[in-house]
């Protein structure tokens, strides 16, 4: 078996490349030292001291988690309109409409972040916090409409039907019986939304005003070799945050997917 | 006789331009089990979802205990259905899918405890209410699904292919359950199926379709006796065809010249369709008998080879090529005591009577 041993091998390689990087963050994150290399000095909090002091980084914070919040209530409520759309109805033009949707999948973000910036610019509005929920809405809503579209798919329309059939009007159908069994693909959508708009950097960049999201905030700061630390250290608090987020929408899933029997219900992980 | 539950005049259905029904007439009588019987693509299906609602008609009207349902939608409709995935909501529990209609109503609470609980004893669930529903069986959530739509108590149950999904054991279950509980609840049902035995043994009558149109109209016996057609004939049971000539005979009856059996007068209600050159001989096999000993004897006798020999324990099935014909007929014959049963190539004698002939077009 020595070809098994070398994908081992392979295996182990390509995953230190892929997360070894990531797990530097929290042993500098500690370090006591303001120069990021090793040999490690000791034990530190200060670095979190720092990021607890620094006022601008909270305003960028709330910033970012305000954009990403919107950002995936919206993107997520357009991309169930039209993947029910999309998955129910026949329409004139239903390809081409659903291709223009997901085309930003695939365009350059700074296409998009450059020629939004010029249309907003030239309708005279100014930059702001919700130019940037723009910007993200348009990247979002092709993924949202992917993992819902998926979750519609799977939903048996006779279910509707039955529910419309024993007396209930559409829109209590809507709420009573589609909405439950594609929550699993709401919640996925919801999550791949805000973690997008949270770290996207090159539309939020261009479209905001004079407040800056987190990445942007992150990147000014770069310039500084003195603050590299305490970027460590909130980099640590993103990556826990991130996969406490993603654990425990996944454990909603599964629970769910359980409760009702239904296999794949638009779930990504 | 009471009125019918349900009148259907004229009705076209148009998708695009394919047109899926053609001027569909038919009464429905109250309490009766009433079958639409069809092969697949025969518009069995969408003429039951115009009856409840799911799908508008291109033109004709459809009435439903003397209402017209024009522009009333599916929920507001004195009909229920049992689809044919059953549709039970799987983020429910049985107890809760049997209640969602009466949720629906606004029942008092207590009252809907008492309805479902009474429906599911009525379909042999009791004590399921608080199962998982995707946790059941396909023939238990069958149950659900009956449950859940005659606790409503509509004027029609509607039924599409609810036994297609269902193993040959438990189908055959199934169908005298549905019949004994049609008969308990004296509600009008309509079926759906593309089986023609099990149209046959449930129905009080039946309607059966081809491309869109309803073919015929009657009861079992009447279906599998006097088929108004070919296609009928051919659809419903076994039928041997065979080529015929025609000649008018005296007091409305047909001399009649058929191939491989010989001549007969054949009498004018045993060709429903009417005659003319298209006409063909359609005998049912149990109608032909195989004459077997010296002193077997029949009205008429032909003969033929024995080509194929199916032995079912009970019945025998023939294939015999009778002398003068390309084609075998199929006769069957009960294996009653004493009766031998023949082999391939062996001779056999025929026996037939003018009464088992038909003349159809």
């Amino acid at each position: 078996m020595k070809s098994g041993k070398w994908f081992k091998l392979y295996i182990a390689v390509f995953l230190v490349f892929l997360y070894a990087p990531a797990l530097l963050l929290p042993v500098f994150a500690f370090n006591d030292s303001s120069i990021v290399s090793f040999p490690l000095k000791g034990f530190t909090l200060n670095w979190f001291n720092v990021l607890w002091e620094t006022e601008a980084l909270h305003e960028a914070t709330k910033n970012s988690l305000l954009i990403a919040v919107s950002t995936a209530i919206i993107s997520t409520s357009l991309g169930i309109l039209a993947a029910r759309a999309s998955s129910r109805y026949k329409f004139r033009g239903q390809k081409a409409v659903m291709g223009f949707i997901m085309i930003p999948l695939v365009l350059p973000e700074i296409i998009v972040g450059v020629s939004l910036l010029v249309v907003i610019v030239q309708m005279g509005f100014d930059l702001s916090l919700w130019t940037i929920v723009l910007g993200h809405v348009l990247i979002c809503t092709p993924f949202c409409v992917a993992i819902l579209s998926s979750a519609f798919l799977n939903l048996d329309q006779s279910l509707e039907e039955a529910s419309f059939d024993l007396g209930q009007t559409k829109l209590a159908t809507f709420w009573l019986v589609t909405m439950p069994l594609v929550l699993p693909g709401v919640v996925s959508s919801m999550l791949i939304s805000f973690t997008i708009s949270l770290d996207e950097f090159i539309i939020a960049f261009f479209l905001a005003g004079t407040e800056p999201t987190l990445p942007v905030y992150i990147w000014g700061q770069l310039r500084f070799p003195q603050k590299l630390p305490s970027l460590m250290a909130l980099g640590t608090i993103l990556l826990i945050l991130s996969l406490t987020l993603l654990a425990t929408a996944e454990y909603f899933r599964r629970r769910s997917a359980r409760k009702t029997g239904i296999e794949d219900a638009g779930g990504f992980l | 006789m009471t009125d019918p539950i349900i009148r259907l005049s004229g009705i076209d259905k148009f998708y695009g331009d394919f047109q899926a029904l053609y001027d569909v007439n038919a009464e429905i009588r109250t309490g009766e089990f009433f079958s639409l019987l069809g092969p697949s693509g025969c518009g069995k299906t969408t003429l039951l979802r115009t009856i409840a609602g799911f799908e508008d008609v291109s033109a004709g009207r459809v009435e439903i205990a003397g209402q017209s349902m024009e522009n009333v939608p599916a929920n507001r409709r004195p009909t229920n259905m049992v689809f044919q995935s059953y549709a039970i909501f799987p983020h429910m529990t049985v107890a809760e899918n049997v209640a969602y209609g009466l949720k629906a109503r606004k029942m008092p609470k207590d009252q809907i405890a008492t309805e479902v609980a009474t429906a599911l004893k009525q379909v042999g669930l009791e004590g399921y209410g608080e199962r998982a529903s995707h946790a059941m069986s396909g023939g238990q959530r069958q149950r659900v699904a009956l449950a859940r739509a005659l606790v409503l108590k509509p004027k029609v149950l509607l039924l599409d292919e609810p036994l297609s999904a269902l193993d040959k054991k438990m189908r055959e279950q199934m169908q005298s359950e549905l019949r004994h509980l049609q008969r308990a609840v004296g509600i009008t049902f309509i079926l759906v199926t593309h089986d023609q035995e099990e149209a046959l043994t449930m129905s009080d009558r039946i309607a059966v379709m081809f491309e869109g149109r309803i073919g015929q109209l009657a009861s079992p016996q009447e279906l599998y006796r006097r088929p108004v057609n070919r296609k009928v004939a051919e659809f419903i049971g076994v039928m041997n065809f065979l080529d015929v000539s025609v000649r008018a005979g005296t007091a409305g009856t047909f001399d009649c010249e058929i191939a491989g059996l010989g001549k007969a007068v054949v009498p004018a209600e045993q060709a429903p369709g009417g005659v003319d050159a298209s006409v063909t001989a359609g005998v049912r096999p149990e109608m032909l008998t195989i004459l077997s000993g010296e002193n077997a004897r029949s009205e008429r006798e032909a003969s033929g080879v024995v080509e194929d020999v199916y032995y079912y324990g009970d019945m025998t099935y023939y294939d015999v090529k009778l002398d003068g014909v390309d084609h075998p007929v199929t006769i069957s014959m009960r294996n009653t005591a004493g009766r031998a049963v023949l082999s391939r190539q062996d001779r056999a004698r025929v026996g037939w009577g003018a009464e088992s002939v038909l003349l159809l077009k």
